[in-house]
């Protein structure tokens, strides 16, 4: 069982450049041919001021921090038995290429189901960008499986 | 196609479906390094092996990834206000995956006019791996 003290657990705030190329490369992977998401051209013709960050790539982007995996060490998390449960976003404004976006994080709620064969791990983080901006909100719980 | 319209559309009207070709390692491998989450369980056998689900499974982000262009095909991303799924069941290499979308609500929030959409990713099987919702504003 993980150790519910870790409610409140927070990752030291982050700061990362969102990049053209990792930009590009992501519409490759999620196969979005929309040339919004790859060509400034189109991008600027749309309104945009340079690429924009697509709306789940915020999360990406937060695994870009130094030992993204390092918190679930902290916690007492097993990799191997961890699956994703569940993702929101509440967006409060467009990010773009070249965008600084700050994440901060913080484990808000640990419970269990199925007699604890089952135990979920809410993490809320916090987007802000280069002018203190809000970007966005993401939850993300994960499901850890024992047994 | 014309910009979607909130005094036109009604509760029950379905977006246009996306269907993308299956899963494979090469997908899932170019995904892991894209979304830059490493995690073995989606290119490591011997890692998933190991960690008792037998092969490999996609990214549910991937799955995310598909339903998200649902959307932005239909609506300018900057008319996304919230977005969120709850992952069902695995994706493993070969299943394809379509999304579907339905208008399930028109509603007044935070001084426009916005449609709740709820979307189901499934398999060829007709095996639900995702189910979201997104709140999205219309003129």
């Amino acid at each position: 069982m993980l150790d519910r003290k870790f409610i409140g657990y927070t990752s030291a705030p982050c700061t990362l450049e969102v990049e053209k190329g990792r930009l590009r490369l992501f519409a490759i992977a999620i196969g979005q041919a929309d040339p919004v998401y790859s060509d400034e051209a189109a991008a600027r013709a749309a309104g945009h001021r340079s690429l924009p960050v697509p709306p789940t790539f915020l999360f990406c982007l937060e695994m870009d921090r130094p030992n993204p995996y390092g918190w679930f060490d902290d916690v007492g998390i097993p990799l191997p038995k961890v699956l994703h449960g569940e993702q929101q976003f509440t967006y409060h404004r467009m990010a773009y290429a070249g965008d600084q976006l700050t994440f901060t994080a913080a484990i808000v709620d640990i419970y269990d189901k199925k007699g604890g064969l089952l135990e979920f791990v809410v993490q809320d983080n916090q987007i802000t960008n280069q002018h203190q901006e809000l970007v966005a909100e993401f939850r993300r719980t994960i499901v850890v499986r024992h047994g | 196609m014309p910009a979607p319209s909130f005094d036109t559309l009604q509760v029950g009207d379905a977006l246009p479906t996306l269907t993308v070709p299956p899963i494979t390692r090469q997908k899932l491998a170019i995904y892991c390094g894209a979304s830059g989450d490493h995690n073995p369980l989606h290119v490591d056998i011997d890692f998933a092996r190991d960690a008792g689900i037998n092969d490999v499974i996609a990214h549910g982000m991937l799955i995310m990834g598909y339903m998200s262009r649902l959307l932005t095909n239909w609506v300018p991303q900057s008319a996304l206000r919230t977005f969120s799924t709850r992952f069902q069941a695995l994706t493993r290499v070969g299943d394809q995956i379509t999304c579907t979308a339905q208008v399930v609500e028109k509603l007044r929030g935070d001084g426009e006019n916005q449609i709740r959409v709820a979307i189901t990713a499934a398999d060829q099987r007709g095996e639900v791996k995702a189910v979201g919702e997104a709140v999205i504003a219309l003129a």
